[in-house]
């Protein structure tokens, strides 16, 4: 066994999984070390009012940890969803928790302190049972993520397995840089949304491999559609946010390059359907 | 029924944009121009029915690809023109909007990002120190709202049945929600974020201002005359106030949001 | 959904609290907070209704062979099997045995 392979079995065995961590623990691992401080944490019991008058049992954090830190010594907020409630849907008060920390940190840099801000991405978007007010709390954090980053780049990670959808792929979007894995899938509709919407020649929501195609990390990376495709290795992973953090703002952000978009959509032949491999092939040449 | 309700923003647009200057170089699916509003400088947008589009499932309004790239470069070519100014011009979405574009081309050629393009340009003309409104005449639906219009200074909606805010449409938020239609109206009428009735969106404090007209189809001079009204109202409102959103905080049934920002404050 | 409550005797008040699991399909939140002397107080939320039996014999059964620390305990319960109730409740006590 050649001393690379040795090296690479080694760091296979040694490899901790990012994407097996609930949100509390992802937001923990990548502060540094003894710098995670919780706020607004769950013993504080601020949970959502309108799921009990649905019969639908609450989380004591509503799926949402922000905390505060440093991330290379530099102050830091990271939020995380946690997918495994309720689908990692936002509602009022997991919505406001977001755009509230997001709005701190943008008031941060305004008086000269350089927080900066990481999401942890791991939702379906608009909670349907507060739907207008979770779409209202998405708009805000939304809005103050373009403003933090007139300041700091804020980072997204889309780890899995449930992936980002709805209105938080769009505040994905947003994001200065975006980071994904294999097990993440990033995308406006929901499958069963479209195939309810379009009919299931458009989408066949039960076709895994179809969706998995158009709508998965690698895809997602291979047609420039987000900026690092990470293995599920915690230690990895927070190297990577370090290195895009000390890369500062990019030159331009993908949410800024309509001209280009819309130059790449005139080649796109509408009259057929997409697949991966015309997406890869239309969007390639991206200078970023 | 769906072909009348889908034609008010294009209505609405020929109306109050009637002495503008209409822009070109944009998807068919846009119209943008630019006028005046009782002396102000202001460019109206607008997402509007094309049944030539070249994205099939973006041919009834609906806000797709070439939609929210083509409301952002509307939006940075303003923004980019008036850089310099002080009296940089007012954005005025007219927001009939069914639905975010449901399909295969979209979600593989990255319609969440084609739609950020939007909410970006608009949040940035907005912190830049334009004024920007959405006047409601029909549906904000879901992604497409986010795109086109929930970025604003203020929203103002006609007081009218086929004027709606939500999520999702009711059969699909039935099926994601594992419930029947009936049950999720039967929900939606003790729930106010969960309904689909004006009303119960007013409730929640989002809208600056709701305005009644005679006809929200066929508006008249008068119609007319009553909505630049309010929009120019608007235009002062936002002239003395801050450029984030916070003017939506603050009803009773929004109190945990507040309650939510407040405590985070507190704990920073 | 049914909010349960239950109490047994207990010890005097723990120290420091604890927090474990995730109201997920199949699992559950359980929170630990110091309670008043003498007593173990159980607040659940379940989504699944008609089972105060089952929590009651199951709590007996976890407490009935250990003192207890004096504790507030709250349950957010999305329909998990007493198996796993049982393994949730038993990391909470082992956490807050290393506050």
């Amino acid at each position: 066994m050649s001393d690379a392979n040795a090296e690479k079995i080694n760091r296979l065995l040694q490899q901790r999984s990012f994407i097996e961590l609930g949100a509390r623990q992802r937001a923990r691992a990548l502060l540094d070390a003894g710098s995670f401080r919780e706020l607004l944490d769950p013993f504080a019991r601020m949970t959502s009012p309108w799921l009990p008058k649905q019969g639908i049992v609450v989380q004591a954090d509503d799926g949402v940890v922000v905390a505060k830190g440093t991330i290379d010594s530099q102050p830091a907020v990271v939020v995380a969803i946690e997918g495994a409630f309720q689908g990692g849907s936002l509602g009022e008060v997991g919505g406001a928790k977001i755009a509230g920390a997001l709005e701190l940190a943008a008031e941060d840099n305004r008086n000269g302190i350089a927080t900066r801000a990481l999401l942890l991405l791991e939702t379906g978007g608009v909670r349907l049972q507060e739907a207008n007010l979770g779409l209202a709390a998405i708009a805000e954090i939304q809005s103050a993520i373009v403003e933090l980053q007139q300041y700091q780049p804020v980072i997204g990670l889309v780890a899995g397995p449930v992936g980002c959808f709805g209105g938080m792929s769009i505040a994905a979007g947003l994001c200065s840089y975006l980071l994904v894995t294999q097990e993440a899938r990033l995308g406006l509709n929901g499958p069963q949304v479209i195939e309810q919407e379009a009919g299931v020649d458009e989408y066949d929501s039960r076709d895994r491999p179809f969706i998995w195609s158009l709508t998965g990390g690698e895809q997602r990376y291979a047609s420039g559609l987000v900026d690092g495709y990470l293995a599920d290795d915690l230690e990895l992973i927070g190297e990577q946010i370090r290195r895009f953090f000390q890369q500062g703002l990019p030159a331009e952000q993908r949410s800024h390059r309509h001209a280009w978009f819309l130059e790449r959509l005139q080649k796109f032949d509408g009259s057929v359907q997409a697949d991966a491999a015309s997406v890869r092939s239309l969007y390639q040449g991206e200078q970023l | 029924m769906s072909t009348a309700t889908v034609q008010r923003g294009l209505r609405w647009f020929q109306l109050l944009a009637a002495k503008g200057e209409v822009q070109r170089d944009l998807p068919d699916s846009l119209r943008v121009a630019d006028t005046t509003l009782m002396g102000q400088r202001v460019r109206y947008l607008a997402v509007v029915p094309d049944s030539n589009n070249r994205f099939p499932r973006a041919r009834n309004g609906e806000v797709g690809l070439l939609e929210g790239w083509g409301l952002a470069k509307a939006i940075d070519q303003a923004l980019e023109q008036d850089r310099e100014r002080e009296d940089k011009r007012a954005l005025i979405a007219i927001v009939d909007v069914p639905s975010q574009a449901y399909g295969r081309r979209e979600e593989a050629l990255g319609i969440h990002q084609a739609l950020a393009g939007a909410v970006d340009a608009y949040a940035r003309a907005r912190l830049a120190g334009h004024s920007v409104i959405s006047l409601l005449v029909g549906k904000a639906m879901s992604g497409a709202f986010l795109a086109h219009g929930y970025q604003a200074n203020r929203l103002i909606a006609l007081r009218d049945p086929a004027v709606m805010v939500h999520a999702m449409g009711k059969e699909s938020a039935a099926r994601v929600t594992l419930r029947s239609v009936e049950e999720l109206e039967a929900l939606a009428a003790t729930v106010p974020p969960m309904a689909y009735d004006l009303e119960s969106y007013e409730s929640l404090g989002l809208l600056w201002e709701t305005l009644s007209v005679a006809d929200a189809l066929n508006p008249g001079a008068e119609d007319l005359l009553r909505v630049e009204d309010c929009l120019s109202s608007a235009l002062t409102d936002i002239a003395n106030g801050p450029v984030d959103l916070r003017s939506r905080l603050g009803a009773q049934n929004r109190a945990a949001s507040s309650k939510v920002r407040e405590l985070l404050r507190a704990q920073w | 959904m049914q909010t349960l409550s239950f109490q047994f005797s207990a010890g005097h008040p723990a120290q420091g609290r604890a927090l474990v699991g995730c109201v997920g399909s199949g699992d559950l939140e359980v929170m630990l907070e110091p309670g008043t002397s003498g007593t173990l107080a159980i607040a659940v939320v379940t989504s699944v209704n008609g089972g105060e039996q089952r929590w009651q014999q199951l709590f007996q059964r976890m407490f009935s062979d250990q003192q207890m620390p004096a504790l507030n305990i709250t349950i957010h319960d999305f329909g998990a099997t007493p198996g796993v109730v049982r393994l949730r409740m038993e990391q909470a006590l082992e956490e807050l045995s290393h506050v």
